[in-house]
């Protein structure tokens, strides 16, 4: 193998998925300005998922993880779509989006 | 070989699949025939309710279907008639209040069904990929049931609010069962309990990880503590029917997921998982009773209510026995009364023709509706667990269960914080009983709800002579899913 050259291996994967399902989490709660920017990170968090899934899936030469990757790809479309659609109604009810807006119940 | 074209097992889980056909058939005939078609639809609903439960007391022994991605066997059963029992009481609630508000909405009852059919689904998944795919079928329906009332604010934000937590949590318990996979090699619960119970010496710290979130995403589900933070502001923001079906059947359900989880794949792996449930279930029956201690508005109150009873039950799973699991089951039998009784009531608090919500508003209801006053001191005694309510029953076998499993500590501080939540259910006592009414409640309550509400204080009292064959057939249902 040539000097320096490096394979990259599970691990790899696996860094880069937590490094990403972390930014999701993040961005959900240290977040103040757009309700769409968490849509964003939910999304970022379920492809966290499939890209561990996927990578597990070819190091243990075993499709389950794929065939799961590709239910969690269509329920995630659907969630996408449900948490639009609540979204567009509560912009109608309250004229914004803002996070820091969200505030009728507290306790 | 026939291999090929023979279709997979499906008898065991013919209930699912009769409601997700009748759910398509209703959402058509509601498409075609619009609005009007609310009370048709709310009675179907209910008789296919009926008819998935005599479907699944007929299915006898059950067992595995779809290759063993869904298992239906005495567990699963006796939690499915209790799911049923819970998402038809919703629907008897909704009625009312659906005509009075004028929110009469014909996907209402729909949207129950499709939610009670991913109820159902969960309580049988036997796969990680079943487990996420009903649970996703249940929640997706519930966000929507959350802000059915789309053109209030409270509504959708509660809508919101649940919708972005509720990811969350789908996200972590995806993340979760990603590492099991990973660490295990399978998503099957049969093949995730043979290669546990195979393995030895120190337990994978990925595999750990894994359970950890798998908790967590379930705790939300839940809402148990330190995962609780939407129940309060989806129950007082949700409409009062929807409210009344997220405080029973979906917690019915991921409660009996949570068990299935812990005591079927994850059994061998107790001592990684123990710890991590008493410490959600003290902080649940804690910050559940506490929590309490300071709410006005009655709807909040149910929420940290069942935050705390949410921790009981979790005492039960802890417990890791079959004991546990028979305790946990007896309880949600009697949880599904006393909740749906309350929610009764509180849909009957209307003054001027508007509901109200405020604890205040009970002032005084002993002079002015005195068998309402008699229907709701009962259900705030059996939340309290005192005996001879049914109430007291679940509390007992959760703690007995606790202490068969040498957690003493456990069942010592359960007993302590029903104690201090005692305090706030003998406050809605004393308040209705012993403060002056400002202005009555108004008279008319309309059919459904009466029947409801003195049907779930009959029960709530006479549970007592019923006691035996309850917990026989919870003994026989957790007996199918941990063994003797």
């Amino acid at each position: 193998m040539e000097i320096g050259a490096m394979e990259i291996g599970l691990g790899h994967y696996l860094t880069v998925a937590a490094i990403l399902f972390t930014l999701g989490i993040f961005g959900i709660f240290l977040n103040r300005k757009n309700v769409i920017i968490i849509l964003m990170s939910i999304e970022l968090m379920l492809l966290a998922v499939n890209i561990n899934l996927v990578a597990f899936s070819s190091f243990l030469g075993d499709l389950t993880g794929q065939v799961f990757a590709l239910f969690i790809l269509t329920v995630a479309a659907a969630e996408a779509a449900i948490g639009l659609a609540i979204l567009v109604v509560y912009f109608r009810n309250r004229g914004s989006i803002a996070v820091e807006d969200i505030n009728l119940m507290k306790g | 070989m026939n291999a090929v074209t023979s279709l997979p097992v499906m008898m065991p889980a013919s209930a699912e699949i009769f409601l997700a056909i009748a759910g398509m058939v209703l959402l058509m005939i509601g498409v075609f025939r619009g609005e009007s078609s609310l009370r048709f639809l709310s009675y179907a609903t209910i008789a296919t309710f009926a008819v998935a439960a005599i479907l699944v007391v007929t299915q006898g022994g059950g067992g595995e279907a779809f290759y063993g991605l869904f298992v239906s066997e005495g567990f699963a059963q006796f939690a499915k008639i209790l799911i049923l029992i819970g998402s038809a009481f919703a629907v008897l609630l909704s009625r009312d209040y659906l005509v009075r508000e004028q929110a009469g909405r014909f996907e209402f009852p729909i949207l129950i069904l499709f939610a009670t059919l991913g109820m159902l689904m969960m309580v049988s998944a036997n796969d990680l990929m079943s487990l996420y795919m009903s649970l996703e079928l249940q929640s997706l329906s519930l966000y929507v049931m959350a802000s059915i009332r789309r053109d209030t604010l409270k509504a959708t934000e509660a809508g919101l609010k649940y919708f972005v937590l509720g990811a969350l949590s789908s996200g972590m318990l995806l993340y979760g069962c990603s590492m099991i996979y990973g660490f295990a090699g399978t998503t099957s619960f049969t093949g995730l309990a043979a290669v546990f119970a195979a393995q030895t010496g120190v337990v994978p710290l990925g595999l750990v990880i894994g359970i950890v979130f798998l908790i967590a995403g379930l705790a939300f589900k839940v809402s148990a503590v330190p995962f609780h933070m939407w129940t309060p502001d989806v129950y007082e923001g949700a409409p009062t029917p929807v409210t009344a079906l997220f405080a029973v059947a979906p917690k019915i359900a991921a409660l009996a997921l949570f068990v299935r989880a812990m005591m079927d794949p994850f059994a061998d792996l107790i001592g990684s998982w123990q710890q991590v449930l008493v410490f959600v279930s003290i902080a649940s029956m804690g910050l559940g009773a506490l929590g309490a201690l300071v709410q006005t508005n009655i709807k909040r109150l149910m929420a940290y209510s069942s935050i705390g009873h949410m921790g009981y039950l979790l005492v039960g799973i802890a417990a890791g026995n079959q004991a546990g699991v028979t305790g946990v089951m007896l309880y949600l039998a009697t949880y599904i009364f006393m909740n749906v009784g309350t929610f009764a009531m509180i849909l009957a608090m209307r003054r001027d023709g508007r509901l109200v919500e405020e604890i205040g508003d009970l002032a005084g209801l002993s002079k002015t509706h005195p068998m309402m006053a008699l229907a709701l001191m009962i259900f705030m005694f059996s939340m309290a667990g005192i005996p001879p309510l049914a109430g007291f029953f679940g509390k007992w076998y959760v703690f007995m269960a606790a202490v068969d499993a040498g957690l003493f500590g456990l069942a010592v501080i359960g007993i302590l914080t029903s104690v201090i939540g005692a305090f706030y259910y003998l406050r809605i006592i004393k308040i209705m009983y012993f403060d002056e009414a400002t202005q009555p409640l108004d008279d008319a309550v309309s059919q459904d709800l009466r029947v409801i509400l003195y049907g779930s204080a009959v029960v709530t009292v006479l549970f007592v002579l019923f006691i035996s064959p309850v917990y026989d057939a919870a003994k026989v249902a957790a007996i199918s899913l941990v063994g003797a």
